[in-house]
């Protein structure tokens, strides 16, 4: 029995978290952001793993030769690219917000006015 | 709220997410017996039904080739909102400032952009054959030209990559994979449906629509990353020029 794998997702998720709700600076808090959404990976990755198999590419081995699921790493694959922009987009938001409130802690931020 | 009372209240709700998450996790089945009969099917048979050796580009861009679609779109936006936040708020910089870098990361830095370009260009070709694909790829290729700036200055580095360009570009990319998904539909077969022969299993041509579909990708992927270089790196050198003045 072990579930070691799943535990270390559920462990970085929960870093994640806890790094962006005690974060003081946005670039912090988008670099947290990133750690938690990392943990999907791990998480994807390893309930998809065979035990003994080869990686789902059959260039050199045959077909029907016992290989790790296929369906969970193209799931990774899209989510990573696709978790950078989204990245890019919030570190935007924080170039922005240094401009307009001049600072780039969420806590010295006033609450949004009409 | 204060700091402190904040991460109290995360403390408690962190205990409780904490024990869902790991009695959750108590229920997948054990690491290393994964019993989903999708993906096994899908590496017994994608060689056969689409002679592409890679499954996991056959399940990308063809058997889940709708929701690899909407990740590019979400990409789209993700880098439209990106240029739309950043270019709207920032003057142009007329002379971009560079700092002079050491000769030793300009002779490197050039000497691999051709070595990381072509290695862009094979991880995307080979996308339906071995380990790689438009995704993959399209991220190398952006880097080398991202490697461009690193040796030369941001000046050969939008002179390589005019923004228009770009920008069309990326289009073409995103554009270019619901054009295929179109042409199925216009020829009476379900949206995305692999029309083109498949081809003789490991060579480049291999899996129909597929190849088309990675290289819309690669191409959608690697100007979405030149876009965001390019404005975080023109936002770099307007923050430099501010502090000289």
């Amino acid at each position: 029995m072990s579930y070691l794998p799943f535990l270390l997702a559920v462990w970085i998720f929960l870093v994640g978290l806890f790094g962006i709700v005690r974060s003081r600076n946005f670039i912090h808090l988008v670099v947290c952001l990133s750690v938690a959404q990392s943990s999907t990976y791990v998480l994807l990755l390893s309930v998809g793993y065979v035990k003994g198999g080869t990686a789902p590419i059959f260039k050199d081995v045959k077909p029907g030769t016992k290989a790790v699921d296929p369906v969970v790493q193209a799931l990774t694959l899209t989510d990573i690219v696709v978790s950078v922009t989204v990245a890019a987009l919030l570190l935007a938001l924080a170039i922005l917000g240094k401009r307009h409130a001049g600072t780039m802690n969420p806590e010295e931020l006033h609450p949004m006015r009409g | 709220m204060t700091r402190r009372a904040r991460l109290i209240v995360f403390g408690v709700a962190a205990a409780g997410l904490a024990a869902l998450l790991i009695w959750g996790t108590l229920g997948i089945p054990d690491f290393g017996h994964y019993h989903g009969r999708y993906g096994q099917i899908l590496n017994r048979d994608a060689v056969k039904e689409r002679q592409a050796t890679n499954t996991v580009t056959a399940i990308v861009f063809d058997y889940r080739g709708l929701d690899t679609m909407g990740e590019e779109f979400i990409l789209f936006a993700a880098v439209t909102g990106v240029a739309l936040l950043l270019r709207e708020t920032r003057q142009r910089v007329p002379n971009p400032i560079d700092p002079v870098r050491s000769e030793a990361v300009r002779a490197v830095g050039i000497c691999l952009v051709p070595a990381v370009l072509t290695l862009g260009l094979w991880i995307v070709a080979h996308g339906a054959v071995t380990p790689g694909g438009g995704f993959q790829g399209g991220v190398i290729l952006a880097a080398a030209f991202l490697l461009l700036w690193l040796a030369g200055s941001l000046r050969a580095y939008t002179r390589v990559t005019p923004t228009p360009f770009v920008d069309l570009t990326e289009g073409t990319g995103a554009g270019g994979y619901v054009l295929v998904g179109l042409v199925a539909l216009l020829l009476g077969e379900p949206f995305l449906h692999n029309l083109l022969p498949y081809g003789l299993a490991g060579k480049l041509s291999s899996g129909g629509s597929i190849p088309i579909l990675n290289w819309a990708t690669a191409l959608a992927v690697t100007a979405a990353f030149l876009l965001l270089f390019a404005e975080f790196l023109e936002e770099r050198s307007f923050v430099i020029a501010g502090k000289h003045k």
